[in-house]
């Protein structure tokens, strides 16, 4: 096991330091010099030169790369060039947007994915079991910003229950704040819901068919006591791993539903930073979305090792 | 009705008919539409379905019926590609690492993929267009990325447990070479497998190519795409929902459709990767 962490680990290093190489050297390509897009068509020379040095843009591209990977191993992420705050403040305030959003969709996800599961699996074949798979289907092929534009439609214009959009900050209160993330949690988390309904279904019908769970029956437990006392806690291996991926697709997808509802989260701060050519915040956020991705993939793997010994071999 | 004739009438040909429907459409809207979709007529903007315009009309009175055929040329030649460009790299990916499965050509390969994974579509989209300005090519070239650990994992997957097969044994006591091995007789044998996960990338890179349109990543205007047709009817979802309505249900009958098809083939082509048990 021990051997299995470190190999892990030292992969994960080794993709964590590719991964800034390439966000690094894609976005140093970008046309358009930050500090003349700063100050417009009509500064003089001097003056874009001296905000070039301001800025740290005339030192060498490797002298910049070690500055940018070094401050983020202390939490600096270097002066936005259009605002002149720091990145890690930017992104901290945008990351109390959006990981809590995040989180609300994949604990949604969860609770309605898990009855609809249990429901289809113990019900194989039946009335309920169509239902659920049919609701599904439909789940992932609507794309979440068209749902989340009929949720804003319904539940925001018509009946008023939530605002369209925008966010009043955590200031106002926990529950005021979580009221602005509801609709976005949900269109957010329908598809995964379907996704996590559909793996868990699987999995539970697949271990439903092992010899156990026979014996389970033989020794005469129900169907449903068999499923829930036997199955259920063998079937979950599969369903935490996409649970884990999950959550990485969500902190990504959810850049395209902040757009829906003007949520001024990570999504917006990158699309922002684009327009503005303020290439250090968007390549900060990047590395961040990046790292994220890898260390949840990282820790689902190693549970997955503590849980299941064969998956230590050969990963 | 056997179990096999059930799934096809379930799955396989409502799919079928579904994706025929779309590629159908997208094919006619070549030589005809019921209107031309760059001409503007603002006098019958935003007119809701009748005889004349059957779906109704946009904000600039274009034909919703002709934008939607032309917009399913943008939707599937994106994602088409897409998934030419994941099958053209993955999979000879794929064959190489399980060829040499266990050494540092393998593990190289799946690090690289690791890495690839470590990035969202989306990611690579909004790096592309931060560089070259966004655009249809990027929507193909960052779904199409993305496509390519996907297709080598589920090569290599499939192919690491046939080396170990008796006819591959024999074909190289007959004295064949990885590579030849791989393609004459590994890939056959995979390729129903790669069919199946084709439909579905296919449908995926649909999803993916409408929500990098709705952000302004993908296909710019005047051409016509479904995901920016919804990004235009956004803010006018209250007067004219009609507006919002059609691209989105275009979009969920195509995915829906292509899932379908997927799920359909599965069963079909390899009877033992059935999951539906």
């Amino acid at each position: 096991m021990l051997l299995y962490l470190l190999k892990r680990l030292f992969s994960l290093i080794v993709t964590l330091f590719v991964a800034s190489l390439v966000v690094f050297v894609v976005l140093e390509v970008v046309p358009g010099d930050p500090a003349s897009y700063m100050l417009g068509i009509n500064a003089s020379a001097d003056t874009v030169a001296a905000l070039k040095s301001e800025l740290g843009l005339d030192q060498s591209r490797f002298a910049r790369y070690i500055q940018w990977v070094g401050g983020m191993f202390q939490g600096d992420f270097g002066t936005s060039y259009t605002y002149r705050t720091p990145v890690a403040e930017m992104v901290r305030e945008r990351l109390n947007v959006s990981l809590p959003l995040t989180l609300f969709a994949l604990t949604l996800a969860i609770v309605l994915a898990f009855p609809a599961g249990l429901l289809a699996a113990s019900r194989r074949g039946g009335a309920a079991d169509s239902v659920v798979m049919a609701i599904t289907q439909l789940g992932v092929a609507i794309p979440n910003f068209w749902f989340a534009m009929w949720l804003v439609l319904l539940f925001a214009i018509k009946w008023q229950w939530f605002s369209a959009g925008g966010f009043p900050g955590w200031g106002e209160g926990f529950f005021v704040g979580m009221k602005a993330l509801v609709l976005p949690a949900v269109a957010l988390a329908l598809p995964q819901a379907s996704i996590l309904t559909r793996v868990l279904r699987s999995s539970l019908l697949d271990v439903l068919n092992e010899d156990y769970v026979r014996t389970a029956r033989a020794k005469g437990l129900t169907r449903r006591q068999a499923l829930w006392r036997h199955a259920l806690r063998n079937a979950m291996i599969p369903v935490l791993t996409i649970i884990g991926l999950q959550f990485s697709f969500l902190l990504a997808g959810a850049i395209i539903i902040e757009n829906v509802f003007f949520l001024p989260g990570l999504g917006r701060l990158i699309f922002q930073s684009i327009a503005q050519r303020d290439l250090i915040v968007v390549e900060s956020v990047i590395m961040l979305l990046v790292f994220a991705v890898v260390v949840v993939t990282f820790l689902v793997d190693i549970a997955y090792a503590w849980v299941d010994p064969r998956m230590r071999r050969g990963f | 009705m056997s179990v096999a004739a059930s799934s096809r009438f379930k799955t396989l040909l409502p799919g079928a008919f579904l994706v025929l429907v779309f590629f159908g459409a997208a094919l006619i809207s070549f030589f005809y539409t019921p209107f031309d979709v760059e001409t503007l007529n603002i006098k019958n903007r935003m007119l809701t379905p009748n005889a004349v315009n059957w779906l109704g009309t946009d904000h600039f009175g274009r034909d919703i019926l002709s934008m939607l055929m032309v917009g399913a040329r943008t939707s599937i030649a994106v994602a088409f590609i897409a998934v030419g460009i994941g099958v053209l790299f993955g999979v000879p990916l794929g064959l190489l690492a399980a060829s040499y499965r266990g050494r540092w050509a393998d593990e190289f390969i799946m690090r690289g993929n690791d890495l690839v994974f470590a990035f969202p579509a989306l990611l690579i989209a909004i790096m592309i267009t931060a560089v070259f300005g966004p655009g249809a090519v990027n929507a193909i070239i960052a779904i199409g990325i993305f496509n390519v650990p996907v297709f080598a994992r589920l090569t290599r997957g499939a192919s690491l447990s046939l080396w170990n097969r008796e006819f591959i044994m024999a074909a190289r006591v007959a004295g064949k070479g990885s590579a030849r091995i791989s393609f004459e007789h590994i890939l056959p044998n995979i390729l129903n497998l790669l069919i199946v996960q084709s439909t579905i990338q296919f449908s995926l890179g649909i999803l993916a190519e409408a929500g990098l349109s709705y952000v302004g990543l993908g296909a710019q205007p005047p051409t016509p795409s479904w995901g920016r047709m919804l990004a235009d009817s956004q803010t006018l979802t209250t007067v004219a929902p009609h507006l919002a309505l059609f691209p989105g249900m275009v979009i969920v009958l195509t995915v829906l459709g292509l899932n379908l098809l997927g799920d359909g083939l599965r069963d079909w082509l390899d009877p033992r990767l059935r999951r539906e048990r």
